[in-house]
C-alpha cells in the first residue's frame, strides 16, 4: 500500500509494465573488432558501414540526457576502434550521461587509463574468461589474457580506482571463481560475473561451454555468500529457485527496463536478443529513440503481463519468472516456459524434447570468419 | 541495486539494517544523485557510488527533494503530509538512504 492506499504492486510488476525511459542501456558503437572470442553475444569482428556518424551518436546522447538515462554500457565489438570513441565518452560525461564500458583492454594504454582516472562519469569493464592463460585464451585468443592484464596494470597504476573485471561463466573456469576473485582484488577492481547466453556466436559454443548442473549449483552457492561483492548484472535471477534470491531486480528487463541500441541504430529487446523478432525499431527513425521506446508495438507488448506457460504451476515462478527469454529463444524453446538452465531441471527436459527444428539465428553476423557453418550475410529488414 | 521499499510496502530484509535515523538532524540529498521520476516514485541514482535506488512512493520523493531546505528530517515529513504514525516506517526508509549515501547530513543554515 502506497501513502495514497492505492493496492500495492510489486516492484517487480512495476517494472515489467514498463518506464518512461530505461533504466541503463546498452549501446554497441561499432561490430568491429579486433579479437574474435568465440561466444561473442553480437558476432563481432567487421565493421558495418552502415554504423551511426559521430553527429548522429553525439545526438543519441542528447536524446538520452533528456530522458535522464542515468548510464549507459557502451560496447561492440570492441568500442574504442571507433575514432570518435573518446569524443563521445566526454560529451556524454559532460552531460552527465555516465559511461561504464567494456573493452579488451587492447587500447587502455597507460595514457588512456590516466585519462580514464581523471573522468567523472566514466566506468570500465575489462573482460577476461579465464583466471589461467589456457582457459581465457581458448575463448578470447591467444594473448589476450595478457591484453587483459596490461590494461588492468594500467588502470591500476593510474589510480583509476574500482574498475570492473569482467566474466563470462563457462564450463571452463566454473572452477576458477575464487582465482578470479583474487585476481579482481589484487587490482583493487571488483568482479563481474555474468552468465554465457546462446546469442551471437555463443549459440555455437553454448552446450560446449555452458556450466554443467553441478558446477551451476556450485556457482550459486558461491554468489549467495560473495553477496554484493561480486557484480552480476543480475543475469543468473533464474538460480534463485535453488532457494534463496540472489540480490537484484530478479527479472527479464528486456524492453521494460534494458535495450540494445546496436552500430547502426537498431533497437533491439536486449543485447542479448539481436534478431528480427526483438528488433523495436531504429533511432535514425522520425521520433528517435524516444519513440521507440514508448511507442513500438513490440515493446508495448512486452510490457504487458506474458504467459507463464508450465512455469505458471511452480512455487518458484515469483522470483526465477522462467529465466531468459533470449536463451529460451536461441535455443528453440517456446518464451512461456522454463529456461533452458531451470535450477528444477525442467529445461534439460525441455531441450531433450525439442526435437530437430532449425535454430533461430541471429539477424547481424560480422563474425570475420563465419562462425560453424553460419551464415556470413547481414540480413537488413 | 538497492531498493528501497516505500514505507507501507512490505520492507523485506533491507528495512533490518535501518534502524536509529536522526529525524531531527538536517539532511539534504547527496550533491551526486540524480533522481528521475517515475510513475511509482523515482529512481535515485548515485554517480559516486553508481548504486541505484528505487523509491517506491511519491510522498517520500516529495520528503527527499525537501530535506535540503527544511531544519529537520521530521519537518520535511510533517510537510509532505507523513502522519505521526507513519513517521517510523518513513524514517526507516530516509535510514537506508543513508547507509547507500543517498542523502546525507548537512549542518544546518
Ligand atoms: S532476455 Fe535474458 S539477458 Fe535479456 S533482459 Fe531478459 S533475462 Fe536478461
Ligand atoms: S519451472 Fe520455470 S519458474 Fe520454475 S524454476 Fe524452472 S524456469 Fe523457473
Amino acid at each position: 500500500m502506497s501513502a495514497g492506499g492505492a493496492p500495492a504492486l510489486g516492484l517487480a510488476e512495476r517494472f515489467e509494465s514498463g518506464l518512461d525511459a530505461p533504466i541503463c542501456l546498452t549501446w554497441e558503437l561499432t561490430y568491429a573488432c579486433n579479437l574474435a572470442c568465440v561466444h561473442c553475444l553480437s558476432s563481432s569482428g567487421r565493421r558495418d558501414p552502415r554504423e551511426l556518424s559521430s553527429e548522429e551518436c553525439m545526438a543519441i546522447v542528447d536524446e538520452l540526457q533528456r530522458l535522464q538515462v542515468f548510464y549507459v554500457n557502451i560496447g561492440g565489438g570492441e568500442p574504442t576502434v571507433r575514432r570518435d570513441f573518446w569524443e563521445i565518452v566526454d560529451y556524454a560525461s559532460a552531460r552527465r550521461v555516465g559511461v561504464k564500458f567494456s573493452t579488451n583492454g587492447s587500447r587502455i594504454t597507460a595514457p588512456a587509463a590516466a585519462r580514464l582516472a581523471a573522468a567523472d562519469y566514466v566506468d570500465v569493464q575489462v573482460s577476461i574468461d579465464g583466471a589461467s592463460v589456457d582457459v581465457n585464451d581458448a575463448i578470447r585468443g591467444t594473448g589476450s589474457h595478457a591484453m587483459a592484464l596490461r590494461a588492468m596494470d594500467h588502470l591500476a597504476e593510474a589510480g583509476f580506482g574500482p574498475f570492473k573485471v569482467s566474466v563470462v561463466l563457462t564450463r571452463r573456469n566454473a572452477g576458477e571463481l575464487d582465482r578470479l576473485k583474487t585476481l579482481a582484488d589484487r587490482y583493487g577492481a571488483q568482479l563481474r560475473l555474468t552468465r554465457l547466453r546462446p546469442s551471437g556466436r555463443g549459440a555455437d559454443v553454448w552446450d560446449e561451454l555452458r556450466p554443467t548442473a553441478a558446477q551451476q549449483r556450485a556457482v550459486y552457492e558461491w554468489l549467495l555468500d560473495q553477496g554484493e561483492q561480486v557484480l552480476t548484472g543480475d543475469s543468473f535471477f533464474h538460480l534463485s529457485a535453488y532457494g534463496q534470491k540472489l540480490p537484484g531486480l530478479n527479472l527479464c528487463g528486456a524492453g521494460r527496463v534494458v535495450c540494445l541500441i546496436d552500430p547502426v541504430g537498431d533497437v533491439y529487446a536486449c543485447p542479448f536478443a539481436i534478431h528480427e523478432q526483438f528488433l523495436a525499431g531504429n533511432v535514425r527513425q522520425e521520433g528517435g529513440f524516444t519513440s521507440v521506446w514508448r511507442e513500438s508495438d513490440l515493446f508495448l507488448d512486452l510490457r504487458r503481463p506474458q504467459s507463464a506457460g508450465v512455469c505458471g504451476s511452480c512455487g518458484f515462478y515469483d522470483s526465477c519468472r522462467g529465466g531468459c527469454m533470449a536463451a529460451k529463444f536461441f535455443t528453440g524453446l517456446p518464451l512461456a516456459g522454463p529456461d533452458p538452465e531451470c535450477a528444477l531441471g525442467h529445461g534439460e527436459k525441455a531441450l531433450a524434447a525439442r526435437g530437430h527444428r532449425p535454430l533461430p539465428r541471429p539477424s547481424v553476423n560480422m563474425s570475420r570468419r563465419a562462425a560453424n557453418g553460419s551464415p556470413d550475410a547481414i540480413v537488413v529488414v | 541495486m538497492a531498493v528501497v521499499e516505500a514505507p507501507g510496502v512490505k520492507a523485506g530484509a533491507l528495512a533490518d539494517a535501518a534502524t536509529g535515523f536522526d529525524l531531527d538532524g538536517a539532511w539534504r540529498l547527496d550533491p551526486q544523485v540524480a533522481l528521475r521520476p517515475e510513475p511509482f516514485g523515482a529512481l535515485a541514482y548515485h554517480f559516486g557510488t553508481r548504486r541505484l535506488s528505487f523509491l517506491k512512493s511519491r510522498v517520500l520523493v516529495d520528503v527527499v527533494v525537501a530535506l535540503a531546505d527544511r531544519s529537520s528530517a521530521r519537518q520535511a515529513c510533517r510537510e509532505a503530509g507523513v502522519g505521526e504514525r507513519e513517521l517510523e516506517r518513513y524514517g526507516r526508509a530516509l535510514a537506508t538512504l543513508a547507509e547507500s549515501g543517498m542523502i546525507a547530513p548537512r549542518v544546518p543554515a
